[in-house]
C-alpha cells in the first residue's frame, strides 16, 4: 500500500498525532499527580508535624500557625529535633540502625555474590529455575518468614535441638533477641535483593573476556578480581543500595528477632507514635532518618538509569 | 573444576538457608502438640482451628478486597509509568519522575506509613476527606508503592520487546488507539499481569504501612498476625502461613507458566506472520 497523499489522509495522520500526544501526556500526567500527592507532598506533613508540641487533643499536635489579634504566628520548635539529636536513646538507635544495616549489606553480598554468580555460570536452561527458586521466598510472606526464624532462634527451639544433640553445645546457646538474630533476618529476608541485580550483571557478563584472561596465564582468582569484579560493580553498588536503604528503618525484623538491647531507628520511631502516641517526636526521626537516606535513593535512581542506557 | 564445585555447593547452601525456615514452618503446622519444641505427633487440628476463627477470616477477606483493588489500580498507574520511562525517551521532569518512582521501592516503610498518615489528617481537617481512616485508606497506600513496583516490571518488558511491530502498525494506517489495542496491549499483558501478581502479594502482605494508615475496625491479616505474634507462638499461625505460602507458590508456578506459552505463542504467531509476509514478496 503506498500512502495516496490526498487531504483526508493528512488530516488523520495530524489527528492521530494529536491524539498520540495527549496520550503520552496522559501517560505522564496521572502517574506524576498520584506519586506527588501520595508520596512526595506527604513528607511536608512529616516535616510540618516535627515542628510542632504534642499536646492532649485530636490530633495530637499543636497548630503550627496561630490566629493572634488578627495576625497568624507562626509557632514552630525545633525542641523535638533538639531532644533527638542530644538524647542517647535516639543517638543509639540511629546510630545502631545505619551500623546494623551496613554490616547486614556487607554479609548479604559475601553471601548473594557467590549465588548470583554460581546462578550466571549455570546451564541457561537451569538459570531460569534457579532464579525462580531466589524469587519464590520474596512472593511468600515477609512476615512469616521473620516470624519462623524467631521459632527456629527459640532456647528450645530447631537449632539448639540440633545443637545439642549433635553434642556441639551443652546448653542451649541464646540467639533469639540478640543483635545476631536481627543481622539474620535482614540478610535473609533482604538477599532476593542483592541476588538478583547482581545476576543481572554477571549474566551479560562477555565470557571471552574471562577465556582471555585465562589464556594470558591469569590464574582464576586473578581473573576474578581483575576482571569479573570490576565489571560487576554496578550490580554490586545497585544491590547493596537496594539492601541497605530499606535494613536502615526496619521495624519488623529487630521487633520480632531483636531483644530490648538491639536498638534500631525503625522501632523506637513506631514505638513513640504507637505507644507515646508522641507525633512529633516520631515525625522529627523519620524526617532525619529520611535525611540520612535521601543521598543512597538518589544514588540508587542513578545507577539504575546508568543500567538501562547502557 | 574445583571452582566449580565450590560454587555448586555455595548456590545449595544458599538455597537451604532460603528454604529451611518455610519448611520447618510448614511441617510444625501439622504438629498435634501447642509446644514449638515438642513432636507431638501428625495432625491437622490446627486447620480446623483456623477455618472456625471469624476473626482470623473476617482479617483475610478483608486484606484480599484491599489486595484485588490496590493491585487493579496499582497495575493501571505504575504500567502508564513504567511504558512512560521505557518509551517516551527524554521528556521534561524526567529525573524526577524516575526518582518518584525509584523512592518507594526502597523507602523504609515506617517513613512511608507515617507520612501517609499525616496527609490523611491534614487532609481530613483541611477537606473533611477522608471521612476517618480505614480499607480506603489503606487501599491508596498500598496503590502508591505496589504502583512503583508494577512500574519496574512493566519497564523491563517494556524495553524487551520490539518496537517495530508498533511501528509497522502505524506504517500501515492504524490509528493509535487501535495500535495500543491490538499490539502494544496484547503484548504488554504478560508484564501487565506479573505486575498484579507482585502488587497483590505485596499488598497481602504489608504490615507497618497498614497499621499507620488504617482505623478501627478495619484489621488487615498481617496485622492479625502480628499481635498473635507479638503474643508468642500460636500454633494456627504455622497452619496459616503454610496456607498462605502454598497459595502464593501455586499462583506464581501457574502464572509462570501461562506467561511461558502465552510467549511462545505469540512468538509463533510473528514469524508465522513474517513467513506469510516473505512468502507474499516472492510470489
Amino acid at each position: 500500500m503506498k500512502p495516496s497523499g490526498n487531504a483526508g489522509d493528512a488530516d488523520a495522520a495530524t489527528d492521530s498525532a494529536g491524539l498520540a500526544t495527549r496520550g503520552r501526556t496522559l501517560g505522564i500526567l496521572i502517574p506524576t499527580i498520584w506519586l506527588l500527592l501520595f508520596f512526595a507532598i506527604p513528607f511536608l506533613f512529616v516535616v510540618k508535624i516535627s515542628l510542632s508540641e504534642a499536646a492532649y487533643s485530636v490530633p495530637p499536635v499543636s497548630d503550627l500557625l496561630v490566629w493572634q489579634d488578627g495576625w497568624p504566628v507562626l509557632q514552630a520548635t525545633w525542641a523535638n529535633f533538639a531532644l533527638v539529636l542530644t538524647d542517647s536513646l535516639y543517638v543509639q538507635a540511629l546510630y545502631g540502625a545505619l551500623r546494623i544495616a551496613l554490616i547486614a549489606t556487607a554479609l548479604t553480598l559475601l553471601i548473594g555474590y557467590p549465588m548470583a554468580y554460581g546462578i550466571a555460570r549455570a546451564e541457561p536452561g537451569m538459570r531460569s529455575l534457579l532464579l525462580l527458586l531466589v524469587i519464590l521466598p520474596f512472593w511468600t510472606s515477609f512476615l512469616i518468614r521473620v516470624y519462623a526464624w524467631s521459632t527456629l532462634l527459640q532456647d528450645q527451639g530447631m537449632i539448639n535441638n540440633a545443637l545439642i544433640w549433635l553434642g556441639i553445645v551443652e546448653e542451649p546457646v541464646r540467639m533469639l533477641n540478640t543483635e545476631f538474630a536481627v543481622l539474620l533476618g535482614i540478610v535473609y529476608s533482604y538477599l532476593p535483593f542483592m541476588i538478583l541485580p547482581l545476576y543481572a550483571t554477571l549474566e551479560r557478563l562477555d565470557g571471552t573476556l574471562l577465556e582471555a584472561s585465562a589464556d594470558l596465564g591469569a590464574r582464576p582468582f586473578t581473573t576474578f578480581w581483575r576482571v569479573t569484579l570490576p565489571l560487576s560493580l554496578p550490580g554490586v553498588a545497585a544491590g547493596c543500595l537496594l539492601v541497605f536503604i530499606p535494613a536502615a528503618g526496619e521495624f519488623v525484623i529487630p521487633e520480632l528477632l531483636g531483644g530490648p538491647d538491639t536498638l534500631m531507628i525503625g522501632k523506637i520511631l513506631w514505638q513513640e507514635f504507637f505507644n507515646n502516641r508522641d507525633w512529633p517526636v516520631a515525625s522529627a526521626l523519620a524526617t532525619i532518618l529520611l535525611l540520612l537516606l535521601i543521598g543512597p535513593i538518589l544514588l540508587l535512581d542513578r545507577t539504575q538509569s546508568k543500567a538501562e542506557s547502557a | 573444576m574445583r571452582r566449580g564445585s565450590f560454587l555448586a555447593l555455595g548456590l545449595w547452601a544458599g538455597f537451604a538457608f532460603l528454604y529451611l525456615p518455610i519448611i520447618v514452618l510448614i511441617v510444625y503446622s501439622f504438629n498435634a502438640s501447642r509446644l514449638v519444641a515438642v513432636w507431638g505427633g501428625w495432625s491437622v487440628k490446627w486447620y480446623g482451628e483456623l477455618l472456625r476463627d471469624p476473626q482470623i477470616l473476617g482479617a483475610a477477606s478483608m486484606s484480599l478486597q484491599i489486595a484485588a483493588i490496590s493491585a487493579t489500580v496499582a497495575v493501571i498507574i505504575g504500567g502508564l509509568a513504567g511504558y512512560a520511562l521505557s518509551r517516551f525517551g527524554r521528556f521534561r521532569g524526567r529525573t524526577g519522575f524516575s526518582a518518584m518512582l525509584t523512592a518507594p521501592l526502597v523507602m523504609p516503610e515506617v517513613i512511608t506509613g507515617l507520612s501517609l498518615l499525616m496527609l490523611f489528617v491534614a487532609m481530613e481537617s483541611l477537606t473533611g476527606w477522608p471521612d476517618g481512616r480505614g480499607m480506603t485508606t489503606v487501599i491508596i497506600a498500598h496503590i502508591t508503592f505496589a504502583a512503583a513496583y508494577v512500574a519496574v516490571v512493566v519497564r523491563s518488558r517494556v524495553a524487551g520487546l520490539d518496537m517495530a511491530l508498533e511501528e509497522a502498525a502505524m506504517d500501515l494506517g492504524a490509528r493509535p488507539l487501535t495500535v495500543l489495542r491490538r499490539i502494544t496491549l496484547p503484548m504488554l499483558t504478560p508484564g501487565l499481569l506479573s505486575g498484579w501478581l507482585l502488587a497483590f502479594t505485596l499488598s497481602l502482605d504489608d504490615l507497618v504501612i497498614a497499621s499507620f494508615v488504617t482505623g478501627p475496625g478495619a484489621t488487615t491479616l498481617p496485622m492479625l498476625i502480628f499481635s498473635k505474634v507479638r503474643l508468642g507462638v500460636s500454633p494456627d499461625i504455622n497452619a496459616l502461613a503454610t496456607l498462605i505460602v502454598l497459595v502464593v507458590a501455586a499462583g506464581v508456578l501457574l502464572s509462570g507458566w501461562i506467561l511461558l506459552r502465552a510467549e511462545r505463542r505469540h512468538a509463533r504467531q510473528v514469524r508465522a506472520a513474517f513467513r506469510r509476509e516473505g512468502a507474499m514478496g516472492e510470489g
